[in-house]
């Protein structure tokens, strides 16, 4: 009967089953999981007070419950908590309470069973701040240049008002510090540099000074305007401030221009925290981080991973493709074209970070001390190329993809049938231009699937590119509207990286959890994006260049 | 076997020694490797007719063929010894431009392979390829050689389809006119009906007898009726030996070897 069944082959069958099974459980297992702990992240939840009894002190604590957790009572009493007789289990709550300036910290455990009232008043207010993370607390007044203007129920509207004023002139004067004067510095650094090289050779004379000194002038000109204008713009924004009581009773003066939003999540509908729940993940993918990279956006990660791996993408493939070509097509096939092949096809093997350490000991130091040496001997002691930046990035992860796209390529090349080659020959076409007008564009499918590989290769990998170019926060982005725009000597910030950083060298672990979630699952977006537009080219390609049947 | 007294009257045809010559094989000895493919051909190819290989499998018609517009040279370890004559010039010289050379004899492969591109710019191709760009000389040529390759009416609706979507005898007949369209002298056909079906092969074997107004066509077949039907000379290789070639009516009803004879009469092949 089992020997029957064994021979019948369903066994296989089943086991076959089983393992595909495994799989697609386990791929959709991680989206669930990284997508559920990362989108719950933004969901504003309510606030709870708390009357909590501890050491026979009766305190008020104020919160969101973050996390909740049961011990067995043998195991509590061994990691020595103190367990009424009665109690089987014991039962704790992670609050975040927030208020970071005046506590010292921004989340605790409490125990379930010194909990004496839990509440969720109507007025808590919840303040999201540019820096110490939330506050909670109860509003009591708002001043404006000192005055009180309105107190208890109405502070929440009016306040909610002149935040969105305020927010528009930070706006404004975020764009002043950052874009206006941002471009004086950039041009200021310029004519610094300019005049370094003209005194490097030997041309620093009266005409050059006097026309430097009128640049620099306009610029200095141009600084103070901008200057008054922000000083202008900063009295505005501190005119406001908003009076709130923490739950330990102290009270706080809170300028509005500390503040980015304010919400009472117990008074809000389900519709007011979907709202706000969209709002927060527009946050996220557009804005700037803060506070270090706990809060805020991540923007520039997005920016600098799409940034990168496009960089590299327009070097290897280029590179990889001629290789190819020439192994495939000219090389006489014989021991060292098999060497060689066997070389590339091993280089795939070889650890990233290994090409991250030939990427800063080759590309940054030796070739990059040399650019600067020979091309940039004004910014020196400053390092121009010789330093990790996104071009050494893009070289390093192009290197590290290269075999990738020549062994696709090859296949491909060698997939094209003889006789197409045959036909164009016949008709008087040389090698070269057979291979440009015919072979080639039969072949861009497989370049593009090598490219769909490199690119899941590239947008993933981290480790070389901490030695290479990115790092925890750039103070700008690679590309802006300052000339050359394009800035291949920046640093930049990674998604991958920034998971890690955000992870594991945050100073506020628990804050940014749910962050490392969030970001894994916008990593995962933007490589399967970047994905699906290869293949939908590729797809494209191979429509066009249908090969011949069979 | 065959009704060749009829088409040898229809012929007329003349013995070999006086038609004027096109191409002339001298000597030609042809070594893949350590293995020697072809033995000593000697054979003058006459102008504007239609000469046939024939043959069995293996016997080395092909790489006749593909000598002739040097076709062979893409595969590795070949050694060709001996000339082949192109209107009096020697074709494997070292002066020779070989992409010169295959505009001059164009070659039609067994299996159709037009480009994975439109029906215009398959048959365009060997203009561009000489640089020919011009949209009125391009329109006018194409249209030309479909018409010289009967297809014109055919396709002329659907000039800018995806050659691929057309049948095996259309795509074959794409070919030819990709060929002609470069204007060559000589049109080398490499069993071109083989992997067609009866109505496509008719289709060809009329296109081949009106072409031979303009064209040298040389012509490998492994169908015998086929060589009788649109050949004037015919050439019997057996081993890589050239055994008989002949006026085809003479070399069919009257062979003077015996080899020949087996295997016309289908003894073996």
């Amino acid at each position: 009967m089992i020997k029957q069944w064994f021979k019948s082959g369903s066994p296989w069958i089943w086991l076959n089953a089983a393992a595909v099974s495994t799989c697609l459980i386990l791929v959709v297992g991680l989206l669930a999981l990284i997508t559920f702990r990362g989108a719950l992240h933004f969901w504003p939840s309510d606030v709870a007070e708390f009357i909590y009894i501890e050491d026979g002190l009766k305190q008020t604590i104020v919160g969101e419950v973050v996390d909740t957790s049961s011990t067995t009572a043998l195991m509590a009493r061994a990691s020595g908590h103190a367990m009424a007789d009665d109690g089987d289990l014991l039962v704790q709550h992670l609050i975040k309470i927030g208020n970071r300036d005046l506590t010292g910290m921004d989340f605790r455990w409490i125990l379930d069973r010194n909990i004496q009232s839990r509440q969720y008043p109507d007025d808590i207010l919840v303040l999201e701040r540019r820096e110490w993370g939330n506050f909670y607390g109860y509003p009591v007044a708002l001043k404006q240049e000192g005055k009180v203007i309105a107190e208890g129920p109405q502070v929440f509207s009016v306040v909610s008002e002149r935040l969105r004023d305020a927010l528009s002139v930070y706006k404004q004067i975020q764009r002043l510090e950052k874009k206006e004067i941002g471009a004086v510095n950039y041009g200021l650094e310029r004519l610094r540099l300019k005049q370094r090289r003209l005194e490097l050779n030997e041309q620093w004379d009266e005409a050059a000074k006097q026309l430097l000194a009128a640049e620099r002038g306009e610029y200095e000109l141009q600084y103070r305007e901008y200057q008054t204008e922000l000083q202008a713009l900063y009295k505005t924004i501190n005119r406001n401030s908003l009076v709130v009581k923490a739950s330990d009773g102290r009270e706080v003066d809170m300028p509005l221009a500390k503040l980015v939003r304010i919400y009472r999540p117990n008074t809000m509908s389900v519709w007011a925290k979907t709202g706000h729940y969209f709002e927060k993940i527009a946050e996220f993918l557009l804005d700037d981080p803060r506070e270090a990279n706990t809060e805020g956006g991540i923007f520039p990660a997005i920016f600098g991973t799409v940034m990168m791996v496009i960089i590299m993408s327009v070097i290897v493939t280029p590179l990889g493709v001629i290789a190819a070509i020439y192994m495939r097509e000219y090389a006489k096939q014989g021991f060292t074209t098999r060497l060689i092949r066997i070389a590339v096809n091993n280089l795939a093997g070889v650890p990233s970070i290994v090409y991250g350490v030939f990427g800063l000991g080759f590309f940054v130091y030796i070739l990059g001390g040399n650019i600067d040496q020979l091309f940039f001997p004004e910014a020196a002691p400053a390092p121009v190329f010789g330093t990790p930046g996104l071009l050494w990035a893009s070289i390093t992860l192009a290197l590290l993809t290269l075999p990738v796209v020549i062994v696709s390529t090859e296949e491909g090349l060698s997939r094209i049938p003889k006789s197409i080659r045959e036909g164009s020959l016949a008709l008087g076409a040389t090698k070269a231009e057979t291979l440009w007008r015919t072979v080639l564009p039969m072949a861009s499918p497989a370049m593009m699937t090598g490219l769909i590989l490199a690119v899941a290769r590239a947008a993933g990998e981290v480790a070389p590119l901490m030695l290479v170019g990115v790092v925890k926060l750039a103070p700008s982005l690679p590309l802006d509207g300052n000339f050359p725009f394009l800035h291949l000597d920046r640093k930049f910030m990674h998604l991958g990286f920034h998971i890690y950083d955000v992870g594991f060298q945050s100073p506020n672990v628990e804050a940014a959890r749910p962050l490392v979630y969030a970001t894994s699952l916008l990593l995962v977006v933007v490589i399967v994006g970047l994905n699906l537009s290869a293949v939908a080219i590729r797809n494209h390609l191979r429509e066009k260049y249908r090969a011949l049947e069979g | 076997m065959l009704d060749l007294d009829a088409l040898t009257q229809e012929k007329k045809l003349k013995g070999i020694d006086q038609e004027e010559v096109c191409i002339k094989v001298q000597n030609l000895n042809l070594y893949y490797g350590d293995q020697q493919a072809l033995y000593g051909i000697d054979m003058h190819i006459p102008r504007q007719k239609v000469t046939a290989y024939i043959g069995p499998s293996g016997c080395g018609k092909s790489t006749l063929l593909r000598c002739i517009n040097r076709m062979n040279d893409l595969v590795d370890n070949v050694r060709i010894e001996g000339k082949i004559l192109l209107d009096d010039e020697d074709i494997y010289a070292r002066s020779v431009n070989v992409a010169a050379l295959r505009r001059r004899v164009g070659m039609v492969f067994q299996k159709p392979n037009p480009f994975p591109k439109s029906i215009f710019e398959n048959v365009a191709y060997g203009l561009r390829i000489q640089g020919i760009n011009d949209r009125r000389t391009l329109e006018e040529t194409v249209e030309e050689a479909l018409r010289g390759a009967a297809l014109w009416d055919e396709v002329k609706d659907r000039l800018h389809d995806n050659a691929l979507g057309m049948s095996g005898g259309q795509q074959q007949r794409l070919v030819i006119a990709r060929a002609i369209a470069i204007e060559p002298e000589v049109l080398l056909l490499d069993e071109p009906a083989s992997a067609l079906d009866p109505i496509s092969t008719l289709k060809i074997e009329e296109l081949i007898n009106e072409l031979k107004e303009k064209y040298t066509i040389v012509i490998v077949t492994h169908n015998m009726q086929q060589a009788a039907r649109v050949s004037d000379y015919t050439a019997f290789l057996y081993m890589g030996k050239l055994i008989e070639f002949d006026n085809t009516s003479h070399l069919f009803t009257n062979p003077s070897k015996k080899q020949t004879e087996d295997y016309i009469t289908g003894r073996y092949g």
